[in-house]
């Protein structure tokens, strides 16, 4: 499986991740929300930021079903479901993922006729700290 | 803008065959086509004194000028995102001829992806951002990040896979009236469609392009030089760039609104500094990497409101004799993937009267660039 190739902008969101924790990027000066992480805020231009923590409760924006030819990983497990996930905390924001039926579970672990646009969904982690989803009313 | 209105011309036009494996290098593909090009123009290869091409284009300006004798270069560019910078390359070298940095132009673009690798393919490649935040997911390739962007333009407004179907028929039709292209008298029926196998649901084999061996070519002169060149000038009326803010490439998932892409900025330059309206373009050769940039264009460029994309397409519309008939070669479905240079080319044959798709009397023709990544576009007329 491809990991992460993690740049600096990008790596606390990853160790945040690798405790069990979902965190994003915010302005430290006016609060706006910002993903991908960046070092400076499209708003006000400042370069103070945090990572702020939010509830990983979040809806499906979209979502599709890749089939082969893929990466001989990916095509083992394939369809599955790479999901866009609006957070609930910050609308704006939509993290890629997988939705799966539990944390580690495998991609195709969810029926296609459960998922749909709008559903409901909860962030959980891998073993190794990536961030999946998981439907809230499975 | 008024600086660059009708001020250069497109004179020559030129290309290798396409095909699945072509033996030769893209570097020779390239020379070949550039030749052709400038022997359309009735140019010598020693008067080319200006250069454009994509970031992609692996063959330089350094090899090209000294393979095929061109005179000095004052003026070489090169565009970045892959197939957005189709039209640009001859929007640089326009800009440069109307302001005097250079008189004769060429653009081209090499390309054997038909026989090449897949860049998704390599697992030895680092990734670089922001493939952090998709490809570890499986979202590996072009097709799923469209994908993605397709499937909510159908949730939002009622695109249907039909709606898909029509545009993909629609370059497949004009493809069988192309001996070039590579699905000339290969007919595609509504059922080998539906019943197709799946790349990234929703969209299926024939919602992809073709990947294609090929290179192509093309002259740029000022208005007053193409009147004494061999063919008729085809001129330049209006170019744009686009670029919008907040844009994220393929995944512009994380726009405001990513449904609104790249096309909605280079539209609003393009028609600003045109005496065209949407109304007034009798053909179009819109970027088809996927049927489903074409419904997201059509938005873009004014031809029909916000998230009517997929309707516009019903009742032949993009069939000659239609309210627009589109990629009238066949397009990156069913003539050749060459990073939308064909579609330049195609503007050009339509706005001489020589496609082999031709639409009568057809006087103004929109060709545009990748849509889905900074892109660009021409308004071309005779
Ligand atoms: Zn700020």
């Amino acid at each position: 499986m491809l990991t992460p190739v993690v740049d600096d902008d990008g790596a606390p969101f990853w160790e945040y991740a690798a405790r069990g924790e979902l965190r994003v990027q915010a302005c430290a000066d006016c609060g706006e929300f910002r993903f991908p992480p960046r070092p400076c805020c499209p708003h006000c231009r400042s370069f103070a930021a945090e990572w702020r923590r939010v509830s990983g409760r979040g809806r499906i924006w979209s979502y599709v079903r890749p089939h082969p030819p893929l990466l001989p990983d990916y095509a083992e497990q394939a369809p599955y479901h790479v999901v866009l996930v609006e957070l609930a905390d910050a609308p704006r924001i939509r993290l890629v993922g997988n939705l799966v039926s539990g944390p580690g579970a495998r991609l195709d672990s969810v029926p296609a006729e459960r998922i749909r646009i709008g559903a409901r969904v909860q962030v959980v982690f891998t073993s190794t700290g990536l961030p999946q989803w998981v439907l809230e009313r499975p | 803008m008024a600086v660059l209105k009708d001020a250069t011309a497109i004179v020559g036009i030129g290309q290798t065959p396409f095909a699945k494996q072509l033996p030769a290098t893209e570097r020779a593909l390239a020379c070949r086509a550039i030749l052709a090009a400038l022997d359309d123009a009735g140019i010598a290869p020693d008067e080319v004194d200006a250069l454009a091409s994509y970031t992609m284009e692996e063959t330089d300006e350094v090899e090209v000028a000294k393979a095929l004798g061109l005179g000095d270069l004052t003026f070489f560019s090169k565009v970045g995102y892959g197939g957005g910078g189709s039209c640009a390359t001859v929007a640089h070298l326009a800009a440069a001829i109307a302001t005097g940095q250079a008189t004769v132009g060429v653009a081209w673009r090499s390309r054997k992806r038909g026989s090449g690798p897949r860049p998704w393919k390599n697992t030895t490649v680092q990734l670089p951002t922001p493939a952090q935040w998709t490809r570890p997911y499986g979202l590996l390739r072009p097709a799923d990040e469209i994908a993605m962007l397709a499937r909510r333009h159908m949730h939002e407004y009622g695109t249907t896979r039909d709606h898909l179907f029509n545009v993909a028929l629609a370059c497949r039709n004009r493809a069988n009236q192309n001996p070039a292209a590579i699905m000339y008298e290969r007919p595609l029926t509504r059922e080998m469609y539906m019943n197709s196998r799946w790349i990234s649901e929703p969209l299926c084999l024939f919602d992809n392009c073709l990947e294609t061996d090929g290179a192509l070519a093309c002259v740029v002169v000022s208005a007053e030089r193409a009147r004494d060149c061999r063919r008729t000038p085809v001129y330049v009326h209006s170019a744009a760039q686009g670029l919008p803010a907040q844009h994220h490439g393929m995944v512009n998932y994380w726009n405001d609104d990513p449904l609104t892409g790249p096309a909605w900025t280079a539209a609003r330059h393009l028609w600003k500094h045109a005496d065209l309206t949407p109304d007034d373009i009798d053909v179009a050769q819109i970027y088809d990497a996927f049927t489903a940039l074409i419904p997201l264009s059509l938005e873009g460029y004014g031809f029909c409101a916000r998230g009517e994309g997929g309707a516009f397409t019903e009742g032949g519309a993009l069939e000659t004799g239609g309210r627009l008939p589109v990629n009238t070669s066949g397009g990156g479905l069913s003539e050749a993937y060459v990073h939308g240079f064909n579609l330049i080319t195609e503007g050009v044959r339509q706005l001489r009267g020589t496609s082999t798709a031709q639409v009568p009397e057809a006087a103004a023709c929109l060709v545009t660039a990748g849509e889905g990544v900074p892109t660009s576009a021409l308004l071309l007329r005779n």
